[in-house]
């Protein structure tokens, strides 16, 4: 009889196994792709900035300073949602944030930033999404971490939020700038 | 207002389905008749409140309400009205409604068409039903509510995920949930039978066609997405073993097992605890394709939509519906006994042996789908496993599966003779090997993989067209139409199933063969042969849409070498304004023979493009198998026997007698 029990407990036994490995992946995150570009150096540019139509942006003029890279554009909802976050974080002069408006119309995104607030150091224009391709960004808003020597040090995919903020990206930042 | 009559109907629906589990349980445990009899009342009910809050979320987006926020995330007022309709699913909360919609619907059917059961089953199987709606009630509620308002409103919505507007997309999710849900009652009957303690030909012969009808949709389902990916995803592909499709073929896969093991148990009484076994299995495993898709365990192109804090709560539903229906069958089953035995060879011993392939099949795709879940949480790093694993595995398990389910209808119950197989079959034997052979010579290449699947098929197609032969001669009607009408539906659709698993691997096996397939960049004026045709690009322009805007190719197709333009083929690149994200639309000319596949891939320089120019051969076949499939079975389920209570109790004396 124990024994029969024993066979008819096999699937059970088998499941528990299973929802064990299911319990532990819901604490990972399988989007914390390890990102090809990260450890890399920020691929170099030359962009049009957006507000001074004929100066021109490129990584090099951040050089020896921690700063983000933020990926938005006019059309892009989610940047709505994270938008706040940037302004109180230039409010706060926490480091400089470089906006890339990506694959937007000029007028459109400077309104944009009029009404939103403009949380940016600088502001390159990307109408064409190249810089983008370099940067493999799949999906806009994306936000790089880049270090002093212009290395990319962490890549946010998708809205930056309060959570990642406090626990990635700020102690980060506060690691490289120290 | 509206959304919140939606919100409202789903907190009645819940405790709807609270009623109907609790009442119905109590009611079969102490035999009470008054506390039984509310089960299909409150079935009823329960459908209503559910369809109630359903038309309030498609209410609120076929009318724009973008004070709602899932509408405001999923739609847009330019999206035109039918995609508006669709996209009440598109969402991770609408495709959780559509599931509870579902399951509520299956509960009313079972309610609906139960009368000739006892009444303990029906309260039983109502109220498992009942419990799995509250944990999904219970989920949108607590999670992932569809009508939570956004204040202030959006002006403007973010628009349908544009891969989604597609008239596919329109059908896919709701066959597939269908199928998906469907399972459950199969699900149900089992743990009902495990609760009674008695599992035997009429429970299988309840069991059988709700199964059957389950397995249906799912399959149409799982085409329909097939058939999405192919003409969507724009590099004309047709599966991909990505993780949310391995989840729906899963189901399946057990779903097929539990068919053929069902009608063991209804014919011959064994394979009983495997049977019940087999049931749990298929729906469990809807109920972890869910989890997949929706947690964001894993990733996948479909995964859009995650959540850590939906992910606990699913796996918890997981852990005591899965978890609780396993403890009950270790605990029941060993009393249900294993039924009657069987010769080695015999109907039953091949359909033990299907049983086994597609089960392993199974544990193959489970495997390989949580494979990267396992390393990672194992701390081994992250990686995918892809096609060539699945490929590898499971064409060599599902070979012989084929080559058995000929076997299957023609063999004898209980004990077969391998002679009289041999006598029969030769022939499908003999004529299948040497099409096989010679067939791929007149398609212009040989190869052994062409040939091999060839000849699976041709033995499918030849055994089973000498089996109807001879099921028919040696009937005792004394006219030909009157053998015919004498054949049981299931017979046919049996018949007419195991025909569309053939033609599935023809157009695999030719597409495979003999497609071609060039990517390359074309000038306007520039033209291109492939598969005997000849293609010339003549330039693109740009055309309006409601919510995009689009460039359009223009292909002229003739035949190599002739003057004659055949048609024109017309490819998209679409700019969807609303989020921005950018379509490939392909023009496809299908036929029965081929498809003509020609898609735009990106612009190069001046007017050059990226061009993808296919031709593939019988690649329709695939999804017509499919759906030749489904329509075997419905054929089967439409059979006599399942809806007369006559004749129900005969086969219930009839197997009874049997196993004395």
């Amino acid at each position: 009889m124990n024994a029969r029990w024993l066979k008819y407990g096999i699937p059970l036994v088998l499941f528990a196994a299973l929802a064990a490995f299911l319990a532990v992946g819901l604490t990972r995150d399988p989007r914390e792709v390890p990102s090809p570009f990260i450890g890399r150096a920020a691929p170099a540019f030359s962009l049009e900035r957006l507000h001074e139509p004929g100066q021109s942006f490129s990584p090099e003029q951040m050089k020896g300073k921690v700063w983000l890279l933020n990926v938005w554009a006019s059309w892009c909802v989610s940047c709505r949602v994270e938008h706040p976050l940037l302004v109180e974080m230039s409010k706060r002069n926490d480091v400089p944030i470089v906006g890339l408006d990506y694959k937007d119309e000029r007028g459109a995104g400077l309104q944009w930033l009029t009404k939103m607030g403009n949380p940016y150091f600088a502001s390159a224009f990307d109408v064409e999404g190249k810089v983008g391709i370099d940067y493999g960004v799949y999906g806009v808003p994306e936000t790089f971490v880049i270090d002093k020597q212009g290395v990319i040090r962490y890549k946010q995919i998708g809205p930056i939020t309060p959570e990642a903020l406090e626990k990635k990206i700020l102690p980060l930042i506060r690691k490289l700038s120290a | 207002m509206i959304p919140e009559l939606g919100h409202f109907a789903l907190i009645v629906a819940l405790a709807l389905a609270s009623a109907q589990a609790i009442l119905s349980f109590a009611g079969a445990a102490r035999n009470r008749h008054v506390l039984m009899s509310t089960a299909r009342p409150i079935a009823v009910g329960h459908f209503l409140f559910v369809a109630g809050a359903f038309a309030a979320l498609a209410w609120s987006f076929v009318h724009n309400d973008f004070s709602v926020a899932n509408v405001a995330a999923n739609s847009n007022s330019q999206l035109p009205v039918h995609y508006r309709f669709a996209a009440t699913w598109g969402s991770h909360e609408g495709s959780i409604l559509l599931w509870t919609l579902m399951l509520a619907a299956w509960t009313f059917a079972v309610a609906a068409f139960s009368r000739h059961l006892p009444e303990r089953v029906v309260a039983r199987v109502l109220g498992v039903m009942g419990l799995v709606s509250v944990g999904f009630l219970l989920f949108m509620l607590l999670t992932s509510n569809p009508f939570e308002r956004l204040l202030p409103a959006a002006d403007e919505g973010r628009d349908l995920n544009p891969l989604l507007q597609d008239p596919g997309m329109v059908i896919h999710p709701p066959m597939l949930y269908m199928g998906y849900v469907g399972f459950s009652v199969a699900f149900a009957f089992a743990l009902a039978a495990l609760l009674e303690g008695r599992l035997d030909a009429a429970w299988a012969r309840w069991s059988r066609p709700w199964t059957t009808a389950a397995w249906c949709f799912l399959t149409i389902g799982i085409a329909l997405g097939s058939g999405w990916a192919y003409y969507e995803l724009g590099w004309g592909g047709w599966w991909f073993w990505d993780p949310v499709e391995n989840a729906s073929f899963m189901p399946w896969l057990a779903g097929t097992a539990l068919i053929h093991s069902l009608a063991v148990t209804e014919k011959r009484g064994a394979f009983r605890s495997w049977t019940v076994l087999l049931a749990i299995i298929a729906f469990s495993l809807s109920l972890v394709g869910t989890f997949l898709v929706r947690s964001g365990v894993l990733t996948s192109v479909h995964a859009f939509a995650t959540d850590p804090k939906r992910g606990v709560f699913i796996l918890l539903f997981l852990v005591l519906v899965i978890g609780g229906s396993l403890a009950l069958f270790a605990w029941r089953a060993p009393k249900v006994g294993l039924g009657a035995g069987f010769a080695p060879v015999s109907r039953e011993s091949l359909l033990l042996a299907n049983n086994v392939l597609l089960a392993v099949a199974l544990s193959a795709v489970l495997l390989g789908t949580l494979y990267p879940l396992f390393l990672d949480a194992l701390n081994l790093g992250k990686i995918s496993v892809g096609p060539p694993y699945f490929d590898a595995v499971f064409y060599p398990l599902m070979a012989p599966a084929i080559f058995l389910m000929a076997l299957g209808p023609i063999a004898s119950w209980k004990h077969a003779r391998l002679p009289d197989l041999w006598v029969r079959l030769r022939w499908a034997l003999w004529i299948s090997l040497g099409a096989a052979l010679l067939l791929p010579l007149a398609l212009g290449r040989w190869s052994a993989l062409v040939a091999s699947g060839l000849w699976l098929a041709l033995w499918v197609i030849v055994a089973t067209l000498l089996m109807v032969a001879h099921r028919l001669r040696t009937a005792p009607q004394a006219t030909w139409p009157a053998r015919l009408r004498a054949q049981s539906l299931a017979w046919y659709g049996m018949t007419v199933a195991h025909l569309g698993v053939a033609i599935f691997i023809l157009g695999v096996t030719l597409v495979k063969g003999y497609e071609t397939e060039r990517d390359l960049r074309m000038v306007p004026g520039d033209h291109v042969q492939v598969g005997g045709y000849d293609f010339t690009f003549r330039g693109t322009h740009e055309v309006p849409g409601p919510n995009y805007a689009a460039v359009r190719g223009e292909f002229e197709v003739r035949r190599a070498g002739s003057p004659e333009v055949l048609m024109v083929l017309e490819p998209e690149k679409r700019q969807y304004r609303a989020t921005g994200m950018s379509m490939t639309e392909a023009a496809i000319d299908s036929g029965i023979s081929r498809d003509l596949y020609v898609s735009l891939g990106e612009p190069v320089e001046g007017a050059a493009w990226g061009v993808r120019v296919y031709h593939k051969p019988f690649v329709d076949w695939i999804w017509g198998g499919c759906f030749v499939m489904a329509i075997g079975g419905f054929l089967a389920l439409s059979d006599r026997r399942y809806r007369s209570r006559r004749a129900a109790a005969a086969a219930s004396a009839g197997a009874q007698g049997a196993r004395a």
